[in-house]
């Protein structure tokens, strides 16, 4: 069967790299001023030529947000249910060998974590595990869905990657989205920072997004997790991915994250920094190539980062994330995946999205003709 | 009075609009009471039915105001029946908004779906508003399903582009025997206003509203565009000439 993986092996990173490098002034005119943009116009927007254009992409990337998705923005909340993990990976907080408790929350502590959310207006929901298939696999993530199902009117997953009948089962009990990052395109960097665990499979990682299309997801996400490798490389290459994506699986919507290392428990420091201005040309080139696509921000980032850049393309964000199991109700104390940054309620970033003009969206989905 | 009649109800303006893209929504009630639009479409999608306190719907509460609940995001035929049955139940109203784009990303319309859901919504007794391509074919199809009216685009929802599909536009309108609103892709009140001189019935406007940087002030004036474009039809528009007439006309040697 065809996947991303037979894209994908044609391109070797060190000249897509180079590449990227080498684009220049005229290159980033030429895709400012196009009306369809191509990945080659993608690969001039991330290049370091297209630094002095920024303020000029922002305006474009605000205008063309607003023009799909109008002065509005979706909220979501994470919930973690689980911190086992029998991976090991070198910069995440659960990974196997960290020396941490270990919990997995039972259907009334999921209704407890869930009362708390509800009562602070989420409707759409990201459901988080480690990967710890005897405790936490695929019956257990499908109980939580349908424990869960009546009360969200959208529910995300953020699991280990699966195979396409689990989705399809999952799906069925009413799930709409899942998110599955690469970590890093880099195949060999891959491998360093994930080598022990059903992670350490590049490839099976590599194709989810495929199996999640035969299967009929509404929605998939992407991305690449910031400080492993090389952002501008790593971000082509998730770009490609989503081009691929789009045109074979055309009935499904993507979303694009934009994950940056942050401190956690056993920490790594990022091998190639991404600074905040690297970011935001990261997330304008993204709607300069992509009206449609979907583009969140997490609480990773800062208050004074989210302020600014929630009118620059960002279209979905989460708010007072708690990235531990029970972290809102049952457990608040418990050791956290990473630190979360901006820290403020969901009031407090409802009334300054609203300060923005921007009105917040809690439901834009009802699976109940599915 | 010149006004528009669909199914069992009398319309006096033709200024249909939307509640998508507003930056609260109370900015949304007084545009929309500024454009004086008595059918307004919401997503099923985005409002809570169950709840009698949801944002959008208490904003739409209002004597003039008709919703007109549409099926976005349902991606085939059964989905949209589904979704219409929920809507005439929670809304109490058989009018509904067909729209199936199984594509997310240029929400385009699917024409196969389209009509098999069409055909079975007429039959279950539904007042059926189909979002199309701008294609004569299928309107007449949709027609002869029973559908009270056909809404073809006049370019990519959301795009603002104007009337990009205009020589089908009008064969549809040329040929069509319930009326005809063209819905998506109409960006400023001069497209409206064009759209109504050829002789569209209607039109549907929301993102060009919305998202104006003054949606009040905008809806006023897509309100008098919409208005002036169906004056200028009824009142018949001079020809246009393309040429000046000949001093000397090639045929005068008839009457010598």
């Amino acid at each position: 069967m065809s996947s991303f993986k037979d894209i994908f092996d044609k391109f070797d990173w060190n000249d897509v790299l180079s590449d990227i490098l080498q684009k220049n002034e005229q290159d980033v005119q030429q895709a400012l001023y196009a009306s369809k943009r191509t990945i080659e116009d993608f690969k001039a927007l991330i290049s370091p030529a297209a630094k002095p254009y920024l303020e000029q992409m922002a305006q474009l990337s605000y205008q063309l947000t607003k023009k799909r998705f109008g002065n509005t923005i979706q909220m979501y909340a994470p919930m973690y249910l689980s911190n086992e993990c029998q991976n090991i990976c070198t910069y995440c907080g659960f990974s196997m060998t960290n020396k941490i408790p270990r919990r997995t929350l039972t259907d009334e502590e999921i209704l407890e974590e869930v009362a708390y959310l509800k009562s602070k207006g989420y409707d759409h929901i990201l459901l988080v595990t480690g990967e710890a298939n005897r405790t936490v696999g695929v019956s257990y993530i499908n109980n939580a869905i349908q424990l869960i199902q009546s009360k969200f009117a959208n529910i995300t997953i953020e699991v280990q990657p699966l195979d396409q009948p689990d989705y399809e089962l999952l799906i069925e009990s009413g799930l709409y989205a899942v998110l599955v990052y690469q970590e890093t395109y880099h195949k060999e960097e891959y491998k360093k920072h994930h080598p022990k665990g059903r992670k350490s499979n590049f490839d099976y990682r590599l194709e989810t997004p495929d199996r999640l299309g035969r299967a009929g997801i509404h929605k998939i996400g992407l991305g690449a997790l910031f400080g492993l490798e090389d952002w501008r490389a790593d971000s082509f290459f998730t770009a490609l991915h989503l081009r691929y994506l789009q045109k074979t699986y055309w009935k499904t919507k993507y979303s694009i994250s934009f994950p940056r290392l942050r401190p956690h428990s056993g920490g790594l420091e990022p091998k190639v920094e991404m600074t905040d201005s690297d970011l935001v040309q990261l997330i304008c080139a993204f709607r300069l190539l992509d009206e449609d696509v979907e583009l969140s921000m997490s609480t990773r980032e800062s208050e004074v980062f989210r302020e600014n850049i929630v009118n620059l393309g960002i279209t979905s964000i989460s708010a007072e994330s708690k990235t531990n199991p029970g972290g809102y109700a049952v457990e608040p104390q418990s050791l956290e995946q990473f630190e979360i940054s901006d820290e403020r309620s969901t009031e407090e970033v409802v009334t300054m999205l609203r300060s923005k003009g921007l009105e917040v969206v809690w439901k834009d989905w009802a699976h109940n003709w599915q | 009075m010149d006004t528009l009649k669909i199914a069992d109800k009398e319309f006096s303006s033709r200024l249909f609009t939307g509640t998508g893209k507003f930056s609260s929504s109370d900015l949304m009630r007084k545009s929309l009471l500024a454009s004086e639009s008595e059918l307004i479409t919401v997503a099923l999608k985005r409002v809570d039915v169950e709840d009698d306190n949801d944002n959008i719907l208490r904003h739409l509460d209002h004597p003039r105001i008709n919703l007109l609940p549409n099926t976005s995001g349902v991606r085939d035929a059964k989905e949209a029946v589904f979704a219409a049955q929920l809507a005439r139940e929670a809304l109490e109203t058989n009018w509904i908004k067909l729209e199936i784009h199984p594509d997310p990303k240029y929400l385009l319309p699917d024409p196969i779906e389209t009509l098999k859901a069409a055909e079975e919504l007429v039959k279950l007794g539904f007042v059926v508003m189909p979002y199309i391509h701008a294609d004569p074919v299928l309107c007449k199809r949709l027609e002869e399903v029973g559908t009270q009216c056909v809404m073809p685009l006049g370019a990519p929802i959301g795009s603002n582009k104007g009337l990009k599909t205009f020589d089908f536009l009008e064969i549809i309108i040329d040929q069509s025997n319930v009326p005809v609103i063209v819905d998506a892709g109409i960006g400023s009140p001069s497209h409206a206003a064009f759209a109504m001189e050829i002789g569209a019935d209607a039109v549907l406007v929301n993102t060009a509203i919305a998202v104006s940087q003054e949606p009040i002030a905008m809806a006023e004036a897509f309100r008098m565009a919409v208005k002036a474009g169906r004056l200028a039809y009824n009142a018949k528009l001079a020809p246009v000439k393309k040429h000046a007439e000949a001093s000397s006309p090639l045929t005068s040697f008839l009457n010598e």
